[in-house]
């Protein structure tokens, strides 16, 4: 059996920063791995852990900063990457869901998995559609914001639970192949996986638009107007200085608040 | 031109985002200058109907099939009613479910999708408002289509209260059960003894506190401010807190006098469940954290110096 899943590097805002015309600048960011690709990966290496012969395979749209994301993939238990990366996507500044699942989808058919692991969403745009729409794309069935899964290859369907609001869960069978997009916390994340594996290269492949055999207008329905520092919703005042004053005032308004001394 | 929005609903009850998506589409459909419409599909949609026939709604179109939510159901509805209807704008709710089927509808029709708007205009073109980087800043987004489709962050509008006269129009589809490959079988509830939504005062902690060890002083803090202890999901997932204790969307919605978040940035997931807060207090190292953007006080600094000091002055 064979899982692909989706592992995204994204890029996180720390501290203050500026907005320089239409994007944050590479200086005020950090590159992580997609907190919810990191538990899509996590989950498929448990599953491979216990069913016998099951081939993890990820797949990440991104430059070459991406490879260390892939590093941390392939010691955290992938047997392989492909990663995905073309000038064309270089230009880009916002990759739409639409353009990413028809990348990943011609992988997919490549590879044929049984089952596609994907975040539920990204920490960076937080769009929440690519699996899904990968999952149309591909003609695969689909459940999204999935936290826990019970795979049952040989029946050929995946019982999941999916997080619904309000402390709500539904519970659902999924016909294979599936994608199924993953919510934090479904399965413990590895501890002690090395922020730079040992490069396994033989195990990497980069694909540019050509290999795929993709013409695609990249992302063409998008065009970003503004970007700006959304307004506050309340007017916020801050207490600066040591601990101990700054306890002292919040200690204040705590008790105007109606906390009680 | 028209705008079309698709009501939501999960164990016999519209959920509130239904009625959101009517102000918005309302707002919208002014804009455009067509009218509004709304689906309800799936449950005894004859009532729906008659509950989401709020001012300014032209006609709510019903789906009679099956009781509950079934993506595969859902898929198929809406994309034929969208193509009977050819509206400009679709809109959908940005909740789980929403996520669950909005991608597969736009992908069928090939509509452009926008998930998770806070806003909405059309001039021509449709432009949404969406976070990026996180929630630390907001992009508006023009759509180079003339038909898009378009998720909505719960909470963002208010619901239309007033009753309309809305034309109730079945639509019968076809569903092609072969296509169904997903069954729902039902549900599970997270409770637990902790009273977070009767709490007048919650002291929550998010990924800044770091280990379950050091919860110690944050009991202690809520023990001293008579609060019940609250947290962001990272604390849950990391199994250092039980999901009683989630505030957020997937969580418990709290509306306490005091709401003070310890170590959270402020993601919207977990900001939603806390806007009924009376006053909201920060404490994060990060001054660009969002949560500075949603709180009446804040405190940029380190919670473990913060938290044992504002004990003291309790004590
Ligand atoms: C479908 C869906 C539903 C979700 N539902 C929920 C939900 O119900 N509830 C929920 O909470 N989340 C929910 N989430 C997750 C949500 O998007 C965020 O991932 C989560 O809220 C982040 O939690 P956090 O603020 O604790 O962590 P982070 O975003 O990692 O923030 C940690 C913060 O702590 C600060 N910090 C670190 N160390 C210190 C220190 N020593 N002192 C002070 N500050 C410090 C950092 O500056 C940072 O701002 C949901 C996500 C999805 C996709």
């Amino acid at each position: 059996m064979r899982i692909l899943v989706a592992v995204a590097e994204v890029a996180v805002v720390d501290g203050e920063f500026d907005i320089e015309g239409q994007t944050v600048p590479d200086r005020f960011l950090r590159h992580e791995c997609n907190e919810w690709d990191q538990y899509a990966l996590a989950e498929a290496v448990r599953i491979a852990n216990e069913v016998a012969d099951v081939e993890v395979v990820t797949v990440t749209i991104g430059p070459e900063r991406a490879e260390e994301t892939i590093d941390r993939a392939l010691a955290a238990g992938a047997d392989r990457a492909i990663r995905i990366w073309d000038d064309a996507l270089a230009a880009k500044d916002l990759l739409d869901p639409a353009t990413k699942a028809d990348l990943i989808a011609r992988v997919a058919r490549e590879e044929g998995p049984d089952l596609v692991l994907a975040g539920a969403q990204s920490a960076g745009e937080g769009f929440g559609a690519t699996g899904v729409t990968l999952a149309e794309r591909l003609g695969f069935e689909w459940a999204a914001a999935v936290d826990d899964l019970d795979l049952n290859a040989d029946a050929g369907v995946a019982h999941v639970r999916r997080e619904l609001e309000d402390g709500v869960r539904e519970l659902t069978d999924v016909r294979l192949p599936a994608v199924l997009t993953v919510q934090t916390g479904i399965t413990e994340l590895p501890t002690g996986v090395p922020d730079t594996g040992e490069a396994r290269d033989g195990d990497r492949a980069v694909l540019n638009l050509d290999d795929l055999g993709l013409r695609v207008a990249v992302d063409g329905h998008f065009e970003q107007q503004s970007l700006t520092v959304p307004e506050a919703e309340r007017e916020t005042t801050l207490f600066e200085g040591a601990p101990a004053e700054t306890a002292a005032e919040l200690a204040a308004v705590l008790c105007e608040a109606g906390v009680d001394r | 031109m028209t705008v079309l929005a698709v009501a939501e609903h999960r164990r016999g009850e519209l959920r509130d985002v239904s009625f959101e998506l009517i102000t918005a589409g309302r707002e919208l459909a002014r804009e455009i200058g067509g009218d509004l419409r709304v689906a309800v599909v799936n449950g005894p949609v004859e009532d729906y109907a008659r509950t989401l026939s709020r001012e300014a709604v032209d006609v709510v179109h019903t789906v009679d099939h099956g009781a509950e939510f079934n993506h595969d159901v859902y898929v198929q509805a809406v994309a034929e009613l969208t193509e009977a209807v050819d509206p400009t704008v679709l809109l959908l709710p940005h909740t789980a479910d929403g996520m669950d089927y909005a991608p597969a509808v736009a992908s069928r029709l090939g509509r452009p999708l926008l998930t998770d708007a806070v806003d909405l205009a059309f001039d021509d073109r449709l432009a949404v408002t969406r976070e990026r980087y996180g929630a630390t800043a907001e992009a508006t987004i023009e759509v180079n289509a003339d038909r898009a489709a378009v998720t909505l962050r719960p909470t963002e509008w208010p619901p239309a209260e007033y009753r309309g006269d809305a034309r109730i129009e079945p639509f019968a589809v076809d569903v092609d059960e072969a296509a169904v490959q997903s069954n729902v079988n039902g549900y599970e509830e997270v409770r637990g003894d902790v009273d977070l939504e009767g709490a007048g005062v919650v002291v929550a902690v998010g990924r800044g506190v770091g280990a379950e060890e050091d919860l110690d002083p944050i009991f202690e803090l809520a023990d001293a401010l008579d609060a019940v202890v609250g947290a962001a999901r990272p604390v849950i997932d990391a199994g250092w807190l039980g999901p009683e204790r989630q505030v957020g969307t997937a969580g418990t919605t709290v509306d306490p006098e005091v709401y003070l978040a310890l170590g959270i940035s402020g993601a919207p997931r977990h900001v939603a469940g806390v806007k009924g807060a009376e006053t909201v207090v920060a404490v994060n190292e990060d001054p660009a954290a969002p949560i500075f953007d949603v709180a009446d006080y804040g405190v940029v600094g380190d919670l473990f110096e913060v938290v044992p000091a504002l004990l003291a002055q309790f004590r």
